[in-house]
């Protein structure tokens, strides 16, 4: 065990951001060394299982948590840059029978899992120094780490402390985009309403930016801002915090 | 991803008079709820007792059925058992029939919607006159409730004008609500008084008093229980409450869930029938206490859902009714809850969309007066589902191949090398429009172009790097 002001965290960079945009791992990893962590990165991770838990595959799902818990479990804490497979890392003890072996280890590790923003603001009390931005953003709050970690005021705490970035308030920003994993692509139709209507509101805010803090999320509603034809850019949160804002979802490197 | 349910979400997609309708009923009921509650500092600690006078209530409905039983024939009504939806129906239209009765009226209730009374009632050559305006709506178009304090959400004002205008007798100007409300009234208020049998629902019931607990906006509920020969109630058993103090903890939840208001126009406590001395008021008083899978519910994990109040919260906030409306959802109750209760009264097979039509957001959970856990009674169906074999092959095929390449590291490695160089190919200037096998995501939405290396694989690179 580190010591408790210098915590070795263990980096859970999601199979989403694995695949789809790496700058949100190199950015969680600069956010929680300048944080003052110690932060290893498992090379035998994967997915969380997120996608058979939510299919109603409960044994698909606690296979993938069994192996992610034995990845896990030797450090002081983990931090995922997503809410969703935050929470399912959380809610591992679901998987298994109450007082079976993994139920305890499942549940010891939940308690030692964060969200990457909310670890941050929270746990690590950081404040991001030094960071500009000239622009104007409006905030998406992703449901799952809103309604089941609570995840709100931490984003905007942190993001209010980079220079320039005016946030401006989203209508129904805690409504959800649509993304719901499998979901959108089960009901494509259906989700598609429900991304359409949430574009249209990032769009009357008038931000050239929007943020989040989950990744599929941000590419359900980016990847709907730009079939419309839409301006507006979409970044992770955690990248802007780093400094890191390179291009947006979807520009080209 | 029945062709059902598609087919019907899909229609309603499509209708864009739809969308307006329900946007104008759900905007204003998600607004004025969010005031209430927001004048309602107390609102947790009324919503915990709440949920726990339901809890309580239901994990000791023997004793409480049986007290209201004993109270309710004590006060001179008779009460009735009905395990199924059939015995439900069976025992009203033998009531109606002894009473000789020609015509009833009926005070909107989703219990009857859910036993099909109805339908019964038209088998069996009653006549059946609704008293609730929006059912009135709904029984001219001779459709059924969309949503279930709002039968007729799914319907403009516009639609209502056009639907009396060719159904109503007579020449009323049809332009306003008022106007529209005043030409049913004529069409209406005769046959009201003429009925023979009224029959309504229950909001609770009463279980030291043996009363019966109605509320409405609309008075519809007094003129169909007060002036015929019978009145006929028809609860679900989970409307049990211990006593009268509870009900009104119950009231402030489901009303200010529900409209926003503080309290219906009418609240009405029906007990027993007219006794002598009384101007008006039943000769007879049946209850008819109904199971129809509300026992089986709690004995296979869906307790919690027994608290429901129907104030329809879950409805206004939840993502997917708004944009696919009532109907589409196929059964008696739509939305969160109804995903939770259609399984149970039309079996899984037949409804397994409902479960996993949903983004599980929660957003249901968080405005239910009751705290019902919708999301995990959700995830329990789709558990359900996938241990009966009822989702897709292709959906179980697709997951059980990702399963067995993310328990292999090496492999998941490989596979990731591999498909993201492929992906890009298909990328113009940064996103992908269409790609083979992405249809459910391209066909609405782009996709953003993947990197050429993953994360894991930039991260050992750099690592090594640093290593040298």
């Amino acid at each position: 065990m580190a010591a408790a002001d210098r915590p070795h965290v263990a980096l859970f960079v999601t199979c989403l951001v694995d695949a789809m945009r790496p700058p949100i791992g190199f950015a969680a990893i600069a956010l929680l060394e300048a944080a003052g962590c110690t932060v290893s990165v498992p090379a035998a991770q994967t997915c969380c299982g997120q996608p058979a838990r939510n299919s109603g595959d409960r044994a698909g799902a606690a296979d993938l948590a069994a192996h992610t818990i034995a990845l896990l479990e030797p450090f002081d804490a983990v931090v995922v840059p997503s809410g969703s497979c935050a929470a399912t890392i959380i809610q591992y003890p679901e998987l298994f029978d109450a007082g079976s072996a993994w139920h305890a280890r499942a549940t010891a590790l939940a308690g030692r899992t964060h969200e990457l923003l909310s670890y941050l603001a929270d746990h690590r009390k950081f404040i991001p120094a030094g960071i500009a931005l000239q622009a104007t953003a409006t905030y998406h709050d992703s449901c799952s780490g809103l309604r089941e970690l609570g995840v709100a005021a931490q984003p905007r705490a942190l993001l209010g402390a980079v220079a320039g970035l005016a946030l401006l308030p989203l209508d129904g920003a805690e409504t959800c985009c649509g993304f719901g994993g499998t979901f959108c692509v089960k009901y494509p139709a259906i989700s598609n309403a429900i991304v359409d209507e949430k574009a249209r509101a990032i769009e009357a805010t008038g931000a050239g930016l929007l943020l989040g803090g989950d990744l599929g999320c941000l590419m359900n509603m980016a990847g709907k801002l730009h079939r419309r034809g839409s301006p507006v850019r979409a970044y992770p949160a955690a990248e802007i915090l780093a400094g890191m804002a390179g291009p947006a979802i979807g520009e080209p490197a | 991803m029945s062709a059902d349910f598609t087919a019907r979400a899909g229609a309603a997609l499509a209708d864009p008079t739809l969308k307006i309708a329900i946007d104008r009923t759900t905007i204003t009921a998600r607004t004025k709820r969010a005031s209430a509650i927001a004048a309602w500092p107390e609102f947790p600690l009324a919503r915990a007792l709440g949920r726990d006078i339901k809890d309580h209530v239901i994990a000791h409905l023997d004793h409480y059925l049986l007290e209201f039983e004993a109270n309710a024939i004590a006060s001179g009504a008779r009460v009735h058992w009905a395990e199924t939806a059939q015995q439900a129906c069976d025992i009203t239209v033998a009531l109606c029939r002894a009473a000789d009765a020609r015509s009833v009226t009926r005070s909107k209730s989703m219990l009857g919607e859910e036993i099909g009374l109805p339908h019964a009632l038209a088998q069996a050559g009653i006549e059946r006159v609704e008293t609730d305006l929006a059912e009135h709506i709904i029984q001219l178009a001779g459709e059924r409730p969309s949503h279930i304090i709002w039968p007729a959400l799914h319907k403009t004002r516009e639609q209502v004008g056009e639907l009396f205008a060719r159904e109503h007798h007579g020449a009323l100007p049809l332009d306003t609500a008022e106007q529209m409300m005043a030409s049913a009234r004529r069409e209406l208020r005769e046959k009201f008084l003429a009925a023979d049998v009224g029959i309504s629902g229950a909001n609770f019931l009463i279980a030291d008093t043996g009363a019966v607990c109605t509320v409405t906006n609309e008075g519809n509920a007094e003129l169909t229980t007060t002036p015929p020969r019978l009145h006929i109630v028809t609860a679900g058993i989970e409307k049990l409450v211990p006593s009268t103090a509870h009900a009104m903890s119950l009231l402030r939840l489901l009303v200010r869930s529900a409209t926003g208001a503080e309290l219906t126009q009418y609240t009405s406590f029906h007990r027993g029938p007219r006794r002598p001395g009384d101007t008006d008021g039943p000769t007879e008083f049946h209850i008819i206490l109904v199971d129809n899978g509300r026992t089986r519910m709690r004995a296979e994990g869906l307790a919690e859902m027994l608290r429901c109040l129907r104030c329809g919260a879950c409805l206004n906030h939840c993502v997917v009714f708004r944009q696919i409306g009532g109907h589409a959802y196929g059964g008696t109750y739509p939305g969160p809850m109804g995903a939770v209760i259609t399984p149970i009264l039309d079996g899984l097979a037949a409804s397994h969309d409902l479960p996993n039509a949903c983004t599980l957001n929660g957003q249901c959970q968080e405005v239910c007066p009751v705290a019902i856990p919708l999301p995990t009674l959700l995830r329990g169906w789709r558990d359900r589902s996938w241990r009966e074999g009822l989702e897709p092959a292709s959906l179980r095929g697709s997951l059980a191949l990702w399963r067995f390449v993310a328990r292999r590291p090496a492999l998941y490695r490989a596979a990731t090398a591999l498909a993201l160089p492929m992906m890009r190919l298909f990328a113009r200037r940064g996103w992908i429009s269409a790609m083979p096998l992405a249809g459910g995501w391209t066909r609405h939405r782009d996709l953003p172009a993947p990197p050429a290396r993953g994360f894991m694989a930039q991260y050992a690179a750099r690592q090594k790097a640093a290593r040298r």
